[in-house]
């Protein structure tokens, strides 16, 4: 207050409003004394709608009050401001004022119709004022006392157009360079926040960064409440931008630096991984795109939302297996985002069809977003972003990244934390991550090599060459699968012209066997399995011979004994015939006896009588 | 251009000099340093400038759209439109010389 007294302005100014202004200037005291009772409680912010940026800050920059992004040259600010303004006016329905020192308002049309920005659109639409001032210190000259209320007049009759609950000054300190009064131009950038603050405007100050000091000019001790600090830095040849919230009064944020991105769709800043592990679960299943790999895993392939690794040595298979499980994603109609550091999308999709796997249909479709950049282009911080965007824009059920290890520029740790946040970012959208890892050693040392992100992954898959009898041919086996029970096999990985199969190998006398050994070893069971058919066979040949000589015995039996039955049955028979032969002869004897001796009947009679009955 | 010409071709036949200074001072309210700059710029005008100015005193307050074709920020700030180049003085005009040199008046008397 003193310097503003000494320099005399403000104070007299007021005093020779008129008395209408001057019950408004009252009004609006009363109405700060009021939010600064309510301040104590609760700091309001307002959403920027800046991607990221309201996370790290717990909901946006304070509302109502001036914030600060300060900054080098090319950092980034200006940038920022106007996104702020266009997502106020676009998505919070709070119309802006964009009050520009450096540049034109048709330049910076023009500078951000590339992000998609309409700002004369939004200007037509009285969503947005744009306000050029220029100032060009050739042309002036200074003669006594003056003031800045031109620029408080003039920002106030834009606000007053159009209604503006937002106000962005890129770059105020503009104004330095104009006017030689430096006191008065201090007290007029306080008068002017505090006019902000009275105002209510959410606004958002730019400024240059200092020599040592976080703005040129020292804005900072003005604005007490929120100051953001975005830097552009190179190092190892790869430029990374990073924000970092150096003052927030009364609330917290996230206090480290994050990186953050400007593209063709604007600002967007990486939030930070959650330290909760609270990420909601599914028994859902999705398949891996091979049915043999899906039977080892309970038959019905990874949870959705897992993370699912692949790793292996290289040409061992990873990639074809990463274009199999998203081939199957899309097949399945989801959409599925594929993340390739070795090859060009073309190159690819050329590649998987060789194994009948046609990227370029489902790409055709819209559901397989084909991404590939190097992995030099940009710090692993940048990967990390530009996937969460892509996976923003594409809204994907699945990601596949392939490799993840050629992120992996210096350490392991660094890409440790960079899995985790990619991770638990996928996570918390339920969406299935498949990554592939190059391992670059043998054996044992592979999976050691690995351990690091063991813990991160919930099913990790394992490919690994076999090298025998002058062959190379690939294994694989999962290593674990959380929350499944899991195959323990390992398997022999085939591709062909048709996909992927995976068949069973020959294990034996502790070596397994695979490729043309396995085939060879197969040929050999079958001989041998052919051999002991035979054997059967002529088991059997022997038997049925057996058998048919038994019967033939059988029935020479049977026929002899019927020959004798037959005989006894005759012999029989001709008894009785000869008795009855006998006894008719008899009584024919008889009855010729009774002829012969009529007289002698009574004497013959007795004596035939005694002879019958004896 | 043309237009500008004309405009003061008329006006210069009208006062008999071959040229016109267009002048407009932009203020804010009644304040003291518009009203001082005002009255500093009606002395100066009245003694260099007898004849030869057209004088457009606008207030901001008032007219608050108006600041932005000439640019301006500070208050009171007298433009002169006329003869070109543009020339802006800034402040309470209380630097006679100052005035005179920003308005190219001391040349024009050095002629």
């Amino acid at each position: 207050m003193d310097n503003m007294g000494a320099q005399g302005c403000p104070i007299q100014f007021m005093s020779i409003r008129t008395m209408e202004q001057r019950s408004k200037y009252s009004t609006m005291r009363k109405n700060r004394n009021g939010n600064a009772a309510a301040n104590v409680t609760r700091l309001e912010k307002a959403l920027t709608g800046i991607a990221g940026f309201d996370e790290v800050t717990n909901g946006g920059v304070p509302k109502g009050r001036p914030t600060i992004v300060c900054g080098g040259p090319g950092c980034g600010k200006t940038m920022f401001g106007l996104e702020f303004l266009v997502r106020g006016a676009t998505q919070y329905n709070e119309p802006g004022v964009l009050m520009t020192f450096e540049e034109t308002s048709e330049e910076m049309t023009k500078n951000v119709a590339s992000l998609g920005f309409d700002l004369k659109g939004l200007a037509a639409r009285k969503k947005v004022v744009l306000e050029y001032v220029r100032i060009e210190p050739a042309e002036i000259q200074e003669t006594g006392e003056y003031d800045l209320e031109g620029l408080f007049i003039r920002l106030e009759h834009a606000v007053d157009t159009i209604g503006a609950k937002r106000v962005v000054l890129d770059t105020i300190e503009a104004i330095f360079s104009g006017f030689s009064n430096t006191g008065m131009l201090r007290a007029e950038i306080r008068r002017l926040f505090r006019w902000l603050k009275d105002r209510g405007l959410t606004t958002v100050v730019t400024a240059e960064k200092g020599d040592g000091t976080l703005t040129r000019y020292g804005l900072e001790e003005y604005v007490s409440d929120c100051v953001i600090f975005l830097d552009h830095r190179t190092t190892d040849q790869i430029s990374t931008r990073r924000l970092r919230v150096v003052k927030y009064r009364g609330a917290s944020h996230v206090a480290d630096e994050v990186p953050f991105l400007i593209d063709e769709r604007g600002f967007s800043v990486l939030p930070s991984s959650s330290m909760k592990l609270n990420h909601a679960v599914t028994n859902e299943r999705v398949s891996s795109g091979v049915k043999d790999l899906d039977d080892m895993l309970q038959g019905k392939g990874f949870y959705r939302g897992a993370s699912v690794l692949v790793s292996g040595t290289a040409g061992a298979g990873k990639s074809s297996l990463a274009a199999s499980f998203a081939e199957r994603t899309c097949r399945d109609g989801k959409r599925c985002l594929y993340v390739a550091f070795e090859e060009s999308a073309a190159q690819a999709m050329r590649n998987m069809r060789s194994i009948g796997i046609d990227l370029e249909k489902q790409v055709r479709k819209g559901l397989l977003r084909l991404e590939a950049w190097r992995p030099t282009q940009s710090g692993l911080e940048m990967h990390l972003l530009q996937i969460h965007k892509l996976v923003e824009q594409h809204k994907p059920a699945a990601v596949v990244i392939d490799p993840i290890t050629n992120l992996m520029m210096n350490s392991t740790v660094e890409l440790h934390a960079m899995l985790m946040r990619l991770i638990d970012f996928l996570k918390a959208r339920q969406i299935t991550g498949f990554f592939t890892a190059l391992t670059q050693g043998r054996y044992k040392d592979v999976e050691q090599s690995d351990v690091a992100i063991s813990s991160l992954i919930d099913t990790w898959i394992f490919l690994r060459d076999v090298e025998l009898n002058g062959e190379r041919n690939r294994c694989i086996y999962v290593l674990k699968s959380r929350g499944m029970a899991h195959s323990n096999q390992v398997r022999e990985f085939v591709m062909s012209k048709d996909g992927i199969r995976l068949l069973p190998v020959y294990v034996g006398s502790g070596t397994l066997l695979t490729g043309s050994a396995r085939l060879s070893q197969e040929a050999r069971e079958r001989a041998e399995s052919m051999l002991q058919q035979q054997t059967k066979e002529e088991q059997r040949r022997v038997l049925e011979g057996k058998r048919k000589a038994l019967d033939v015995q059988i029935a020479a039996m049977r026929s002899e004994f019927a020959q004798e039955e037959a005989r006894v049955a005759l012999v029989s028979e001709q008894g009785q015939q000869r008795e009855r032969e006998l006894s008719r002869d008899m009584v024919e004897m008889v009855s010729l006896r009774a002829g012969a001796q009529q007289g002698r009947s009574a004497g013959a009679n007795g004596r035939m009588g005694e002879e019958h009955e004896s | 251009m043309r237009a500008r010409a004309s405009a003061a071709s008329k006006k210069a036949n009208r006062n008999g000099h071959g040229r016109l200074v267009e002048l407009r001072l932009y203020v804010a309210g009644q304040t003291p340093k518009s009203l001082a700059a005002l009255a500093n710029l009606k002395k100066i005008c009245a003694e260099h400038l007898e004849g030869q100015y057209e004088l457009h005193v606008i207030d901001l307050v008032k007219t608050p759209q108006l600041a932005q074709n000439d640019q301006i920020l500070a208050i009171p700030t007298l433009v002169r439109k006329l003869p070109e180049p543009i020339r802006k003085i800034i402040g309470d005009l209380s630097d006679r010389n100052r005035v005179l040199v920003g308005l190219n008046l001391r040349e024009a008397e050095a002629k």
